[in-house]
């Protein structure tokens, strides 16, 4: 007996969903303003904490507690939004209304749980799509919230695009101090500067930058950008005075920082917890490359926020591409390589307590050996 | 084959009941559509999210986006029964004598047929709601477990407790077991009749390749079956301990495409199984045998309801599919 698969009238093109996070302050409701009332043609259900001070009646706006479910699998980072479930679900009943869905979170929230719904809920997944993270800052107000907020770091780790707003309250060098910050944070995310949350909406909907394969698409450089920012030493500025070679390595030179920073000036740098790791070899040999990324991310899943990479594989025409939130991680073929393209792999963790050396060695071994 | 009667409706069809002996849908746009003769419209909400049948009165309970709650009659009748801005009912269950309850985040309201309502908050959001078959006493699912209210006293309430996210509840029809579907593949039980002071005992009833979203108990509650699979899964309840230590039936078996919805027969050991391609089968427990009522069509099977003579059966599909099928002809 042969069947078709799911019946084809039902497959729908998913929903892209934008997520908004950013500190109390950082300008979530003035961008969420904007993207309501601007004229773009584009209808959107927006999911909030709060009604709060959403002036726009004629949108499809949805109150909602953020409630984080653990997944009963004994992952402890294995967690999703129940509510997002919930209202998604609901949602989708009547899909014709709106084109995007986005979600703005408390100023508190937590990224991961919001991202990972989207991969490990299958309903979720089945009708809808992560777009985007888009994290607002603050740059008055961001070296203080990093002080005292995991939460303020993990929305820039998290961040596919970050708006540095505000920026008409800081002077030009504490505008680079905080975007060097931002960068060391997270070398891949495009950061917008912004004030009053003033932006060109096109950059900041329907980026398809949460869906790898695409942003490759869009904007070929994008793990490249790691290049420069590769060195934490070098990211802390020029006008960081402290003595960078007394660590063992610079890996974790940044969680060492707090013991003996007081006497610079501005050193709210320090209070970075979040490191990135970028590797890059040749090419890989599958038969090592899918068991040792499915090892790293089972043992070190809970300190890894997302990676993203591209391998190449020897002896397939096709790039690889590869992302990943916590233990959760997903891959496949992208596009044929090109002529003249070089066979590199590049791969980046984006987490807390990285261990560099086993990383770039572990990842190395996975090497094809020449013939 | 039997024949289908076929009602083409705008919207996705949400829930489907008899009221006496007339077919109703209601849709996610919100409208309650009635085939009494012909067919007849109800506006009710703006946006509908669940409607069921509530056996006491015969009548239609929905709960929609714009946080109402409305009893529709089978001459299209509408009486509000709460009224609760900006929130969602997504979540309502019809008790004994026209109670009904209804959810709104982490609070639980039952409501009296003389109007009196009495409120349950809990920790989390309830997202689940049954009554018990016998006594004013009710079941409210959430993260970590089940909370069982009595509602006319006010003795604490019993914590049925296993850990992750319960998403909804039924009470057996004999009231001995509690079962919750789970965000997790999987439905859990409790055996409620232990001796005195004993904790009721778990059922783990696991290996769905997707969450169960449908249930339905057979006459007299000796089945619960359920979606989630290829195949309706079937557990077996007539046992003093229920499913425990026993396999289910696996029924209307098809290679790749899901069961999205399940209804048994009122008095026969036959369930309707809907599948996520629009087929539907109707399929005999005791030698699987298996019937075609509807072949495949746009959408996923969305609700079922029997005729009391179990003669008919009402469906609806995700894509605003809806009809009758008469096994008779």
């Amino acid at each position: 007996m042969s069947e078709a698969p799911v019946s084809e009238a039902t497959v729908q093109k998913p929903i892209p969903v934008t997520v908004l996070t950013g500190y109390l302050g950082a300008g979530k409701t003035t961008l969420l303003n904007r993207i309501l009332s601007e004229n773009h043609g584009r209808k959107y259900a927006v999911i909030v904490n709060e009604f709060g001070e959403i002036g726009i009646d004629n949108d499809l706006i949805v109150e909602s507690d953020e409630e984080i479910y653990e997944m009963n699998n004994g992952c402890v980072c294995c967690t999703v939004r129940g509510d997002l479930i919930r209202v998604v679900e609901g949602l989708m009943k009547r899909p014709g209304r709106f084109d995007a869905i986005i979600v703005e979170t408390t100023g508190l929230a937590d990224p991961v749980p919001v991202a990972q719904t989207f991969f490990m809920d299958d309903d979720v997944r089945a009708k809808t799509e992560l777009d985007a993270v888009i994290t607002l800052v603050d740059a008055k107000h961001l070296p203080l919230r990093l002080k005292d907020s995991r939460e303020a770091e993990d929305q820039i780790a998290f961040a596919d695009v970050v708006l540095l707003n505000k920026t008409d309250l800081v002077t030009p060098e504490e505008l680079a101090k905080v975007e060097a910050t931002i960068r060391v944070i997270n070398p891949s995310a495009r950061i917008h500067r912004t004030q009053r949350s003033e932006i060109d909406l096109a950059k900041v909907l329907d980026q398809g930058a949460f869906n790898l394969e695409r942003a490759l698409e869009n904007e070929p450089d994008f793990l490249k950008q790691d290049d420069h920012d590769h060195d934490h030493d070098h990211a802390c500025g020029p006008d960081c005075g402290h003595d960078h070679h007394h660590h063992h390595g610079h890996d974790h030179h940044h969680d060492h920082a707090h013991g003996h920073d007081h006497a610079h000036a501005p050193s709210d740098i320090h209070d970075v917890t979040v490191q990135s790791v970028s590797l890059r070899g040749g090419e890989m040999n599958p038969d090592r490359f899918f068991p040792w990324i499915q090892k790293i991310t089972q043992t070190d899943g809970p300190n890894i926020l997302r990676l993203k990479g591209i391998i190449a594989f020897a002896g397939d025409a096709d790039r690889y591409v590869v992302q990943g939130v916590h233990m959760i991680i997903e891959g496949d073929h992208q596009r044929p390589w090109k002529e003249g393209e070089p066979r590199e792999s590049r791969l980046v963790f984006i987490g807390r307590d990285l261990d560099r050396e086993k990383l770039e060695r572990t990842f190395q071994a996975c090497a094809a050996k020449p013939n | 084959m039997p024949t289908v009667a076929p009602l083409d409706l705008e919207a996705h069809v949400v829930g489907v009941a008899y009221l006496g002996d007339v077919p109703v849908f209601a849709d996610a746009a919100g409208f309650v559509h009635r085939l009494d003769g012909s067919h007849a419209v109800t506006p009710a909400h703006d946006g509908l999210l669940v409607a069921l049948r509530d056996d006491a009165t015969d009548t239609l309970l929905t709960g929609g986006e714009d946080g109402r709650v409305l009893r529709i009659t089978r001459d299209g009748d509408v009486t509000e029964l709460a009224n609760e801005p900006r929130k969602w009912i997504s979540k309502i269950a019809a008790g004994p004598q026209g109670a009904v309850a209804f959810t709104t985040g982490k609070m639980a309201t039952v409501r009296l047929s003389d109007g009196t309502t009495r409120t349950f908050t809990e920790e989390r959001t309830v997202e689940g709601i049954a009554f018990a078959p016998k006594g004013l006493r009710i079941a409210l699912a959430r993260y970590n477990g089940v909370s069982l209210h009595w509602v006319a006293t006010s003795s604490p309430a019993i914590d049925l407790d296993w850990k992750g996210a319960h998403t909804g509840v039924t009470f057996s029809p004999d009231g001995r077991f509690v079962v919750t579907m789970m965000q997790e593949n999987a439905l859990h039980g409790w055996k409620l009749d232990t001796k005195p002071g004993a904790e009721a005992r778990h059922m783990r009833m696991s290996g769905y390749p997707a969450k169960v979203k449908s249930w339905s108990w057979s006459a007299r509650g000796k089945w619960l079956a359920s979606s989630g699979a290829p195949a309706a899964i079937v557990w077996p309840f007539q046992a003093k301990d229920g499913p425990m230590g026993k396999a289910p039936l696996e029924l209307g078996t098809r290679a790749d495409v899901m069961v999205s919805h399940v209804a048994c027969h009122p008095s026969e050991e036959v369930a309707a199984i809907g599948y996520s391609d629009g087929m539907v089968l109707a399929v005999r427990f005791a030698d699987s045998k298996e019937v075609l009522l509807r072949r495949p069509g746009k959408g996923a099977i969305s609700g079922f309801a029997w005729s009391k003579s179990g003669q008919q059966l009402a469906f609806g599909t995700e894509a605003g599919e809806a009809g009758v099928i008469d096994l008779t002809s």
